[in-house]
């Protein structure tokens, strides 16, 4: 009998000081193939460096973070070809064209048949018109639409979104939900999201994991997160959490 | 057949070709990139030209050393552009914001190096093949007359170029772009140690020791053995390649421990200063 593959991405005990300041302080969690989870908390609370421990960008202090069997970051280069990410605080280089810009990172991830997949993810993410302009004179709706495609250029079975829909108009980011969603649906790929959205959060995760000052404080889904703190939305649930002060857990 | 994993852990020429794509279309799209190649390499060799014309025609020594001056300024610009080249294209990342995308795609440190230092090469050869022929056509110096030699000189100096290039790269990404300015700066430090427009015997005593600590300086020395004796000194060249391989590992060494610090204290995050 052959051993069970290895979960999509897993967090043991991570921890990660700054100095002298945790940024994650000791969490944990598992995710399943073809999920795909929140990461909710406020500003601080140790989801971008979460994201960046699982992409392999941070070493942690201490616990151990692993994706598709692999420790990151000592053991990276046998699963970043597998993984991918976006964020609104990495941009593709604007001088370039989408369409240079995506053969670039497409010969970075050993993608076959690159011009295939270029105009696949032009006629995908509606780019098929921009792939010869150049990316810095494109709105910021289509240059998160190209991030996107970056993002996808390898067929990714791990992605990491962070904050994917930030200063999007509500059309745009509805459309890129949508279609972040059909992705993970059809390639079964593990999607981590990290996010302020909630609205945005509800709609597309399955699972949903709030950060605290470096911890996670609750973790279930979106459904049972309601009932529990008796909310109608989960706004409101990361509201309670993120007011909540050890005074009025104790009082409770 | 080789599995995806098998060769995303192998050295990739095609992520290197890829890297040097990305820089290739950067510097193709951008005019005032091209222009600046070449820019400051033609006025110092205008410059220094015209006043080691001046002085060999007022100065008997001067006149018998002839080139020396501009054969130095040449050589200066393949040790000052090509470590520029290699820093500018690493800088290109930090200012687009990119290198976040480049450490978390398959590209292996070793061959964003590699992709850096042709790239270096391709910048220089822009900026430098129009200066040498102009150097012909004002002063009737001819860079490529000196042969083999030349190319035992370029070699020993793009080595040197590169290990310092780096250096910088990598001090850059631990400290972010508050450390930008030793991209610029850091060869001029070199400059008067290097003895690039006299010999190493003008240095006080003391101070040579550590001028024969550099390669380039053994590069300058060997130049005005052949251009004022026509003497060309392979010991000096092999002296300054066995300095060269030290200081080129000694470079990617440190590139490589700059790294994984800059991954242990966060600042692969922070690409800002």
């Amino acid at each position: 009998m052959s051993a069970p593959p290895p979960p999509p991405i897993a967090v043991e005990r991570l921890v990660k000081i700054y100095k002298t300041v945790a940024a994650v302080d000791g969490i944990s969690f598992t995710l399943v193939p073809g999920s795909i989870t929140g990461l909710l908390g406020g500003n601080g609370a140790g989801k971008t460096t979460t994201i960046a421990t699982i992409m392999g960008l941070v070493a942690p202090t201490s616990g151990r973070v692993t994706v598709l069997g692999a420790e990151m970051p000592r053991q990276r280069y046998r699963v970043l070809h597998r993984m991918n990410f976006e964020s609104p605080y990495v941009e593709v280089p604007m001088r370039l064209t989408v369409r240079q810009n995506l053969t670039v990172f497409g010969m970075l991830y050993g993608v076959d048949d690159l011009r295939g997949r270029i105009a696949q993810l032009g006629r995908d993410l509606e780019l098929t018109e921009l792939l010869d302009r150049p990316t810095g004179k494109l709105s910021a709706g289509q240059k998160t639409r190209v991030s996107l495609a970056k993002s996808l250029i390898n067929s990714p079975d791990v992605l990491l979104l962070d904050e994917p829909t930030a200063s999007l108009d509500p059309d745009t980011a509805d459309w890129v939900r949508g279609h972040l969603a059909r992705y993970a649906r059809d390639r079964h790929a593990t999607v981590l999201l990290a996010s302020h959205n909630m609205p945005e959060v509800e709609r597309l995760c399955e699972r949903v994991i709030m950060m605290k000052r470096g911890r996670i404080e609750d973790d279930d889904t979106p459904a049972r997160l309601l009932a529990r703190y008796g909310r109608r939305t989960l706004e409101e649930v990361f509201l309670d959490v993120a007011r909540r002060t050890p005074q009025s857990e104790a009082a409770q | 057949m080789i599995s995806r994993t098998e060769a995303a852990l192998a050295f990739s020429p095609r992520r290197v070709a890829a890297m040097m794509l990305r820089y290739w279309y950067l510097l193709r799209a951008s005019w005032p990139r091209l222009l600046d190649l070449v820019y400051w390499p033609t006025v110092q060799m205008l410059t220094w030209g015209f006043l080691q014309y001046y002085i060999a025609t007022n100065a008997g020594f001067f006149a018998r050393a002839g080139g020396t001056f501009i054969g130095a300024v040449l050589l200066w610009d393949i040790l000052f552009r090509g470590q520029l080249g290699f820093s500018i294209s690493f800088l290109e990342e930090m200012w687009s914001r990119n290198i976040g995308n480049l450490m978390m795609s398959p590209l292996r440190p070793l061959e964003f190096i590699a992709a850096l230092m042709v790239m270096s090469v391709v910048r220089l050869s822009i900026g430098a093949v129009p200066v040498t022929l102009l150097a012909i056509a004002f002063f009737g110096f001819n860079l490529y007359a000196l042969g083999l030699a030349l190319v035992a000189f370029f070699f020993n100096l793009m080595l040197t170029s590169w290990a310092i290039g780096i250096f910088v790269s990598g001090l850059i990404l631990r400290n972010g772009m508050g450390a930008e300015n030793f991209a610029w700066s850091i060869m001029f430090f070199f400059m008067p140690l290097t003895c690039v427009y006299y010999p190493v015997t003008t240095l006080p005593s003391w101070l040579q020791p550590v001028a024969w600590m550099l390669p380039p300086t053994y590069v300058f020395e060997g130049m005005r053995s052949l251009l004022i004796d026509k003497v060309f000194r392979p010991d000096l060249m092999l002296e300054a390649l066995a300095l060269n391989v030290v200081l080129f590992a000694a470079g990617v060494l440190a590139f490589l421990a700059l790294v994984r610090s800059a991954r242990r204290n966060g600042s692969l995050m922070q690409t800002g200063e």
